[in-house]
């Protein structure tokens, strides 16, 4: 076969195997973003809480987090959750640990944004209904804040899923690195990166339309 | 119960010599200086030319306000044209601000819902395949740092796309009658951009524009897959050689903690040297 031109044979045989790949980053991403909703919602209820030192160490977390590449917040649990652990626990637990850690960071940045942005009469209304701290957060704020802050979540969902390429360091599977195992074999770059660019950029656009169809049916209501 | 032992050795982030006795086997202190060095380096070339491409970049996209354009299409036909094509169903006209404005669409779309990884391996696997003979030699064969400059290219057309956004939701956020104003007294397009709303939309952005930064900054990182020695790669580099990784992988975290916080720190300072007085004013519509 010639060397030149866009050989399709190839990307059309290793479409399993990317499905695969594409399967563990879709797992990846939306195990990463579930952790990184909950611990990042956590840590926004922390920096808001009346609680100085509370408040603090949350702010703390996350301005360290958002100081750092991702890529090295990689490799650094990388090593230290089998440290921590004791055991091996396999690549992709060490990844996924490092993810939540990381986009809580920036979740936490979003809830915060979107419990501030709550008017202070619902708070005082809920309080006159007589519901206590927590009732207040759980059954009034939390519940607008979440919905108020959907485009914006799902925005950085977007950012995630890109994010996750970079697993690509550890040689974890996924459809990058599953693209790249075949690029090598193949002698193939040119026609797998760009199938991989192709589809990365049409499963994000897809994201981004529906996102912007979400601001635009909440800015009507 | 930590079944793996660790010897904390914090020396060797000093070491500069190969000595066997230290456990220094390589200039490890060295490494991670000129990793810094690199990172430094590919941060600030990407960020000249995300800077400069997202303005031009960002500019185009504020040309879908008409109001702006159809006015000087009719006195000054010299700045943009308007181009009548004659075809089957009658004359379609083509307004070059409405094109220009397309096309710097499809490049933020583009550039936004890519991985910047898979950006970085296109540019430097694929780019220089599909580019005539000629060139595509020149990049193999004469680029001097070939690993370096492709980084440079590669993170500044990405985080073009982000500064882009930034400079439209500034360009957009001035209300209306700064244009009108504007072109009142009698400004060009050109003008209006370069005398009126461009510094203020800077002045707007700076917080943003300081995240971007910090973005091109961590993102830098992603050098390594291509070979770039740079900060977080040298880190890895210590932890193959010495297996010391965490003395390494702090050392680089507080690196570039140390830079976030002096950047953020510099940019509060110039934001506030450069405010304008009744600048809250402007944001609201």
């Amino acid at each position: 076969m010639a060397d030149t031109g866009f050989d399709y044979h190839i990307v059309f045989h290793s479409i399993p195997f990317l499905a695969k790949g594409m399967g563990l980053t879709l797992v990846l991403t939306v195990a990463a973003i579930s952790g990184g909703l909950l611990l990042g919602t956590l840590l926004a209820l922390a920096r808001l809480a009346p609680i100085r030192w509370l408040a603090f160490t949350a702010g703390t977390y996350v301005n360290f987090f958002r100081s750092m590449p991702l890529i090295l917040v990689i490799f650094w649990f990388y090593f230290l959750v089998p440290f921590i652990l004791g055991f091996p626990v396999g690549d992709f637990y060490s990844v996924l640990v490092a993810f939540i850690m990381f986009e809580a960071a920036y979740y936490c940045e979003i809830m915060r944004a979107g419990i501030q942005s709550i008017k202070v009469g619902q708070v005082h209304a809920g309080e006159a209904l007589g519901l206590t701290y927590r009732q207040n957060m759980r059954f009034v704020v939390l519940p607008q804040a979440f919905r108020n802050m959907i485009p914006i979540l799902l925005s950085q969902a977007i950012v995630l899923f890109q994010d996750t390429a970079l697993v690509y360091v550890v040689g974890l599977r996924d459809f990058l690195y599953s693209a790249e195992i075949i690029a090598n074999r193949e002698n193939r770059l040119m026609e797998m990166f760009i199938t991989v660019a192709v589809v990365y950029f049409a499963m994000c656009l897809w994201g981004t339309l529906q996102v912007r169809k979400l601001e635009k049916k909440f800015a009507h209501e | 119960m930590a079944a793996f032992e660790y010897n904390w050795d914090w020396g060797i982030l000093l070491c500069t010599v190969e000595d066997t006795d230290t456990g220094c086997i390589g200039p490890y202190l060295h490494w991670i200086v000129e990793g810094f060095g690199w990172t430094i380096s590919v941060a600030s070339a990407a960020w000249v030319i995300a800077f400069s491409l997202g303005s031009v970049i960002g500019v185009l996209r504020t040309l879908d306000k008409p109001i702006l354009w159809v006015i000087p299409f009719l006195r000054s036909p010299i700045y943009f044209q308007t181009r009548a094509i004659a075809t089957s169903k009658g004359v379609v006209t083509i307004d070059i601000g409405w094109f220009l404005h397309g096309i710097s669409t499809v490049y933020v779309t583009i550039f936004r819902n890519v991985p910047l990884l898979v950006q970085l391996f296109l540019w430097y696997f694929v780019f220089p395949e599909v580019v005539s003979e000629e060139w595509g030699k020149w990049i193999k064969r004469d680029l001097p740092l070939p690993e370096f400059w492709t980084s440079v290219f590669a993170m500044g057309l990405y985080t073009a796309a982000r500064v882009a956004e930034q400079v439209r939701a500034g360009v957009n956020s001035i209300t209306q009658g700064q244009h009108y104003a504007a072109m009142a007294i009698g400004l060009s397009p050109v003008q209006v951009y370069r005398y009126v709303l461009l510094p203020v939309a800077y002045r707007i952005i700076i917080p943003p524009l300081t995240s971007d930064f910090l973005g091109v900054f961590k993102n830098s990182s992603l050098a390594l897959t291509i070979g770039v020695l740079e900060l977080t790669a040298m880190t890895r580099q210590i932890e193959e050689y010495s297996y010391q990784g965490f003395e390494a992988f702090t050392a680089a975290t507080v690196l570039y903690i140390v830079v976030t916080a002096i950047v953020m720190a510099a940019m509060r300072v110039v934001e506030r040297r450069f405010a304008m007085p009744g600048m809250i004013s402007l944001g609201a519509k």
